[in-house]
């Protein structure tokens, strides 16, 4: 065979693939597809609710459907929302990011958060401590954060939604607890930054550092992802510590009114989104480590897990996302102010 | 005592430098793909497998082969028509249109991604136009087939350009002179003449395609089945802590990268002296 042959019989075969490749992709569009646009940690929940959702809407509404989600950094995906990414439904982890959606885009009203029970929220969870097995270093609350020789794992407030929430938690602990002194919250919270040797930019990255790693005395967390640590890297590594006073942290869902418009799919986005309030979802949602809004249907087992805390919401102790947001974490804000790089070494220098 | 070529090196300078290398290459090269094969196997064949059955592994896999079964044939047909004008005609702006073809090389993947956002996204310049349509680019097929060209362009133009001006123009036109057409001429003279190192470009180039991460990411929007390739869904499966698929699908493309070094190797063996003009640039 010579090389010109060869070579011919390569450059077919090549592109006889590729032809194969191209046909193999066209494929029918006869049911109905809803995009969720959800945050990192939601993947394992929603499959579960997805495909109850299927089930429950073949049986009531005679129609396929098919739930395609979408997960990453809230802020990120609420981005990509506002640049054209076509959501039905959003699942965020933070009022603001879907605020930022209404407010940049006017693809959803300004008024979303209002027209689902609960703040829009179908579960909630909370802020906890995660640490190593046998709790070494005794944490028990958070002034236990503030102590010298306690080397704290947290995410960078800056660009981690989960972060934000970990250090308004500990600012509304100091503020409850002096009946409303601000300075004093602040050096608290300062105090806390100072013991972090390491700000990663990310809720998993900071899993990752602290878990993998072994890097740190106590892991500030969501407590779905703390459950979720115990079971991915070992209840006999980790145990979860619950502050008797911690955040009420409630990720809201929306519709997009735009897309399901443009669309025609409001009719099964808006009953996609109810759905989360049944019974049904509410069992899959305290199955998957969030707290439920309803108890009914709930297995006890589940229950179980979520100690009673006092929780207050972002608006009882900042009143609001857009106010918590300008005043702490905005630039030049609070946070940055009290923290500055390369100084939190774990190691205080006072 | 003035011969002082690398060759008059003692041995023992000569050996240290040896064991420098291949002490450098153990660790950061062949250690880390040793790992990714090592934690993909980690609970045993049967999980690797699994990892596989996922819909939505199979459908990132669908997606990287389509976006660069689209992506690799264009670029082709860029990178021949390009090499050929500039090898072979003298025209002005050429050296303008060198360097613009260098640019993915110089550009961050991220920037070039976020370009796109910003032309076609529902805030740029021809969005709202595109929505009127209907017509989605990013968050896509469309725009990973446009950032993946994007960033891959490169590869086969620069792979054509040295060998072809190294070639001159002498046989093309011996066949015109002779009565050959253009495309006759092409076909029959210039194409055999570079086909080993187009062969060659293809292969890089389609390494890149199925690998790239930043420009895919920015345009994508990662929808699980629909718009995530094989890159972003590593990431995303390492982020869930499913740690045997996400090495899984990565020992996938570092399977790949073997294949293509190999088809590369085999290349250069068997038709060194084609590849000889590239090389020596």
């Amino acid at each position: 065979m010579t090389n010109r042959q060869s070579f011919l019989i390569a450059a077919t075969i090549a592109l006889g693939i590729m032809g194969t490749v191209v046909a193999v992709r066209a494929q029918s569009a006869t049911e109905i597809v809803l995009t969720n646009v959800s945050y990192d940690p939601t993947r394992e929940l929603y499959r579960a609710v997805n495909d109850a959702f299927s089930k429950h809407w073949q049986s009531t509404a005679g129609q396929k459907v098919t739930i395609r989600t979408s997960h990453g950094g809230s802020g990120k995906q609420a981005r990509s929302v506002i640049d054209g990414l076509e959501a039905d439904v959003v699942t965020l982890a933070l009022a603001g990011d879907i605020d930022a959606i209404a407010r940049e885009s006017k693809r959803l009203p300004a008024n979303w958060q209002s027209r689902l029970p609960n703040n829009a929220s179908p579960y909630t969870s909370t802020i906890v401590f995660v640490v190593r097995k046998g709790n070494p270093k005794g944490i028990k609350d958070w002034p236990d954060l503030a102590k010298a020789g306690v080397s704290v794992v947290t995410p960078n407030p800056k660009t981690s939604g989960g972060a934000r929430w970990n250090y308004l938690a500990a600012w509304a602990y100091e503020v409850d607890r002096t009946k409303g002194d601000q300075a004093a919250a602040k050096k608290f919270v300062e105090a806390i930054f100072r013991n972090v040797p390491v700000l990663d930019s990310g809720a998993r990255g900071s899993t990752t550092t602290f878990a993998q790693r072994a890097v740190g005395d106590v892991f500030i967390s969501w407590e779905n992802e703390a459950f979720l640590i115990l079971q991915e890297f070992g209840a006999d590594k980790f145990e979860i510590v619950s502050p008797p006073f911690s955040m009420l942290a409630e990720p809201p869902v929306s519709l997009v009114d735009f897309v399901v418009d443009k669309r025609g799919t409001r009719k099964v986005a808006e009953a996609y989104l109810n759905f989360l309030y049944t019974p049904a979802a509410q069992k899959m949602i305290a199955h998957n480590f969030y707290r439920p809004s309803k108890s009914e249907g709930v297995d006890a087992a589940d229950l179980a897990r979520f100690p009673k805390l006092k929780l207050v919401t972002i608006d009882e102790a900042f009143g609001g996302w857009a106010k918590a947001q300008a005043e702490h974490f905005a630039e030049g804000a609070v946070f940055d102010q009290i923290y500055k790089p390369g100084q939190g070494s774990g190691r205080p220098t006072r | 005592m003035h011969s002082s070529s690398a060759f008059s090196e003692s041995p023992a300078v000569r050996w240290t430098l040896i064991a420098i290398a291949i002490g450098f290459l153990a660790l950061f090269l062949v250690l880390p793909l040793i790992a990714v094969f090592a934690e993909a196997l980690r609970r045993g064949i049967g999980m690797f497998l699994e990892a596989f059955a996922e819909p939505d592994t199979q459908a990132a896999i669908r997606l990287t082969l389509l976006v660069s079964a689209i992506a690799v044939p264009l670029n082709l047909v860029f990178g021949l028509a390009a090499a050929w004008a500039i090898a072979k005609f003298e025209f002005p702006g050429k050296s303008l249109l060198i360097t613009l073809i260098d640019l993915p090389f110089s550009v961050s993947p991220v920037v070039s991604g976020l370009v796109y956002v910003l032309l076609f996204g529902a805030k740029g310049v021809l969005g709202p136009t595109l929505d009127d349509w209907d017509f989605k680019i990013i968050f896509a097929v469309p725009g990973i087939v446009l950032a993946t060209i994007f960033v891959t362009f490169p590869f086969i133009a620069r792979e054509l350009i040295p060998l072809m001006q190294e070639q001159g123009t002498a046989e093309e036109e011996a066949a015109l002179t002779l009565g050959a057409s253009g495309f006759r001429t092409f076909l029959t003279v210039t194409l055999p003449n570079v086909r080993w190192a187009l062969l060659y470009g293809v292969l890089l180039c389609n390494a890149r395609a199925m690998g790239e991460f930043g420009a895919v990411s920015v345009v994508s929007g990662h929808i699980r089945g629909l718009t995530n390739t094989m890159p972003l869904h590593v990431e995303i499966l390492y982020n869930e802590y499913n740690f045997v698929a996400a090495f899984a699908v990565a020992s996938l493309l570092a399977a790949l990268a073997f294949v293509t070094l190999g088809a590369k190797s085999f290349l250069e063996w068997r038709h060194g002296d084609a590849l000889a003009a590239t090389r020596r640039h």
